[in-house]
């Protein structure tokens, strides 16, 4: 079954066998950092391991006397890195299998589990597989970004839309939290989808996850504190507030900013491994910025090379950065990047333009479709 | 240690999702461990000696959740190369300390022959096996090689308990200067007479063959016998002692399953999702391909490995036989996949 994709901008001027050609090259990109991991890759986790755990001690210890502003002041931005650290750099790519390869049960991500509120088998489920999948596919890629806000043409206004950017704002400061509701697909119960007994076992599951988090942050530390005990707790929050805001921030720029292409279930039907690969580069955005900011942000500021290889280490992201980029010049594809503020800025934008009503896109973004099989 | 145990079990409220050890062990790498199926027991380098025949002697320190060992046993070690983890088994050789005699052939036991200095942190697995010690009749130590370290236990903790009891000690070696151990044991003969070393230089004297026994050792039939050395000795060992009926009052120690033939196949990992083509066993596969494969003996002995076989079928390398029904648990040190096969793990 040939399928002749619907022209897209960037893609008009590239033939099949092109496109399974930059499959090959990014394949043997993948294959070339495959082999050259080793010890310097180990050491470089754990000392983002060590950072992080000792970065969490100096926190907590310091909110200990947190009645002392300065110290309140330090903990707190000690606690708050360390929280981003833990999520992103460690949590989001230790579970995405990236440190599978040092067999090291501490750092694997069959056991790794994270400071979040999503349960890390669930999100192993949701985010590695339906995510990293389905990919910007609008109804198939359950980012949550395409549930609660309207971020494309392609999706039906509804009223509530307009208080969008409002929302997006109360999202931004309990990120986690709405992540892990959104997870467990509320939704399908009035759909008739999922049983209420269903529903209530994976919210059960969710407190589980999050009651021993709640009670370290809000009730134990604050304890220990003594007269700080308010203090830390205001403390603590304010940690977790910013991590989420943080994460969202990042996270929100990595699929959403101007230039990003969203694809429909049509358009991505007959899909071949390198128009997966093609999907994941039109369909992600980077980060600009410094070494620090790249490590705290997980990486996801090479979203593109992370949703290329997924489960590749995420310090080599930097260096295969210029490859990729080299490969979209050479093939005319975009590589879509930009500072922080200026990203985050046309995330804004989208979704201030969508909450109100507009009809689908006039220009459709499809991913070229290639041929898999006659059938 | 009493302090830190509680403050471990009690902590984990304040370090949750982490455990206290991952922040004690910042502290002292050997604050953690044991606890819990993901945090392992460690174990600090103290000191390292060269031995004959290039080996070398490590003393180790261990963390804590180290639940002590029986001269005789063997303990599992976990070195990083390149930063990749491996396994492999070395008796204890002391009877109060952890130490281990290395003999640097191969991956692993090269690199901690010649590249672990003092202060290195290693992994350890809890001491199992049952070559140990009974009391009782007379015994017979027939050791070659490297083989010669699980009686080295054994003789040092009887040695510590008094006078050696009767124990003829048949040791193989390619020559008196690579017999390891060779002065202490030449000590101890000299030191308590009940116990009798009889070196077998096969440089000169070529290797040992069973129908020299009666002449070497005219009672071994009355003798608990333990054997430890290479797959050739205890093959002629075993079959000797079975043909004279006497295979209960032997004891023997692998250090690698004696192979026949493995099949081999496409093994899936079903957890992680990782696929492999392998023709070794299964543990070497799921190790390759980044799978937390639990791990023991390596040579089918103590179950550490075993994995539910969620479908096709496996090959016992010892045997050559085939077996395997969804559901059932396979030792996966000893196993390779006959066809393609699946794993629970």
């Amino acid at each position: 079954m040939t399928s002749a994709a619907p022209a897209h901008p960037s893609l008009a001027h590239l033939s099949d066998a092109d496109i399974e050609q930059i499959g090959v090259e990014l394949d043997a990109l993948r294959d070339e950092v495959l082999a050259s991991r080793g010890e310097a890759d180990a050491a470089y986790i754990r000392k983002v391991i060590k950072t992080h755990r000792q970065l969490e001690s100096g926190a907590r210890a310091t909110l200990l006397v947190s009645l002392f502003p300065p110290a309140w002041l330090a903990g707190t931005a000690m606690l708050a890195t360390a929280k981003v650290l833990e999520n992103m750099e460690l949590g989001h790519n230790i579970l995405h299998g990236q440190w599978d390869w040092m067999r090291d049960p501490e750092v694997h991500s069959t056991t790794w589990d994270w400071d979040h509120a999503t349960p890390a088998e669930d999100w192993k489920h949701s985010h590695n597989y339906l995510h990293h999948t389905y990919t910007n596919i609008i109804g198939k890629d359950r980012d949550l970004g395409y549930s609660v806000l309207r971020l494309s043409e392609d999706q039906e206004w509804k009223p509530y839309h307009l208080a969008q950017l409002g929302i997006n704002a109360g999202l931004s400061l309990f990120f986690e939290y709405g992540v892990a509701l959104y997870d467990i697909e509320l939704e399908k119960v009035l759909h008739r989808e999922m049983s209420v007994r269903a529903a209530a076992g994976r919210l059960g599951k969710l407190w589980k996850k999050v009651r021993p988090q709640l009670v370290k942050d809000y009730v134990m530390w604050p304890l220990l504190s003594g007269p700080s005990a308010v203090t830390t707790l205001g403390a603590n929050l304010t940690a977790n507030l910013a991590r989420n805001v943080w994460t969202h921030t990042v996270i929100f720029c990595g699929h959403f900013p101007d230039g990003v292409a969203q694809f429909s279930e049509e358009q991505t039907e007959n899909e071949t491994r390198g128009g997966w690969y093609v999907r994941q580069l039109l369909g992600s955005a980077n980060l600009e910025g410094s070494e620090l900011f790249h490590v705290m942000t997980g990486r996801l500021s090479y979203q593109i090379e992370h949703h290329l290889f997924p489960d590749l280490p995420s310090n080599r992201y930097g260096e295969i950065s210029p490859r990729v980029q080299e490969i979209c010049e050479r093939y005319g594809l975009p590589y879509t990047t930009g500072p922080l503020a200026k990203q985050y800025l046309t995330v804004l934008r989208r979704i201030a333009r969508l909450s109100l009503p507009s009809g689908p896109s006039d220009v459709p973004v499809p991913v070229r479709r290639t041929a898999k099989k006659a059938a | 240690m009493g302090l830190l145990d509680t403050l471990v079990r009690r902590g984990s409220a304040l370090t949750t999702p982490f455990l206290p050890d991952d922040y004690l062990s910042m502290v002292n790498p050997l604050w953690s461990g044991g606890r819990g199926p993901t945090r392992e027991l460690r174990a600090r380098v103290e000191a390292v000696s060269r031995e004959a025949a290039g080996s070398a002697t490590l003393v180790l320190k261990p963390g804590l959740g180290w639940d002590g060992h029986l001269p005789g046993q063997y303990v599992g070690v976990g070195v990083e190369i390149g930063g990749v983890r491996h396994w492999r088994t070395y008796s204890l050789t002391s009877p109060d300390r952890v130490t281990i005699t290395v003999k640097g052939l191969g991956l692993v036991s090269n690199q901690l022959v010649r590249r672990t200095p003092v202060g290195t942190v290693l992994r350890l697995r809890p001491a199992a096996g049952d070559f140990v010690w009974r009391s009782g009749r007379p015994a017979l130590f027939l050791t070659a090689g490297s083989g010669v370290t699980p009686a080295m236990g054994m003789l040092r903790g009887l040695v510590r308990r008094g006078p050696l009891p009767d124990i003829t000690h048949l040791h193989s070696a390619l020559a008196r200067d690579e017999v390891i151990f060779g002065p202490e044991l030449r000590r101890l003969h000299a030191t308590y007479p009940p116990y009798r070393l009889v070196e077998r230089h096969t440089a000169a004297d070529g290797l040992l063959t069973m129908s020299e026994l009666d002449a070497l050792v005219p009672d071994w039939r009355e003798r608990e016998t333990w054997v430890c050395g290479p797959a050739g000795l205890l093959e002629a060992v075993s079959d000797h002692w079975t043909s004279a009926g006497l295979s209960e009052r032997l004891h023997v120690e692998r250090f690698t399953p004696l192979v026949v033939g493995g099949g081999s196949g496409l093994v899936s990992f079903a957890r992680t999702g990782a696929q492999a083509q392998a023709d070794s066993t299964l543990l070497e596969a799921g190790e390759s391909a980044g799978v937390l494969m639990p791990s023991g003996c390596r040579m089918g002995i103590c179950f550490g490995c075993v994995v539910p076989l969620l479908q096709g079928q496996v090959r016992d390398v010892r045997t050559g036989d085939v077996h395997g029904e969804p559901g059932d648990l396979v030792q996966t040190c000893i196993s390779s996949p006959e066809g393609d096969c699946a794993l629970d793990v």
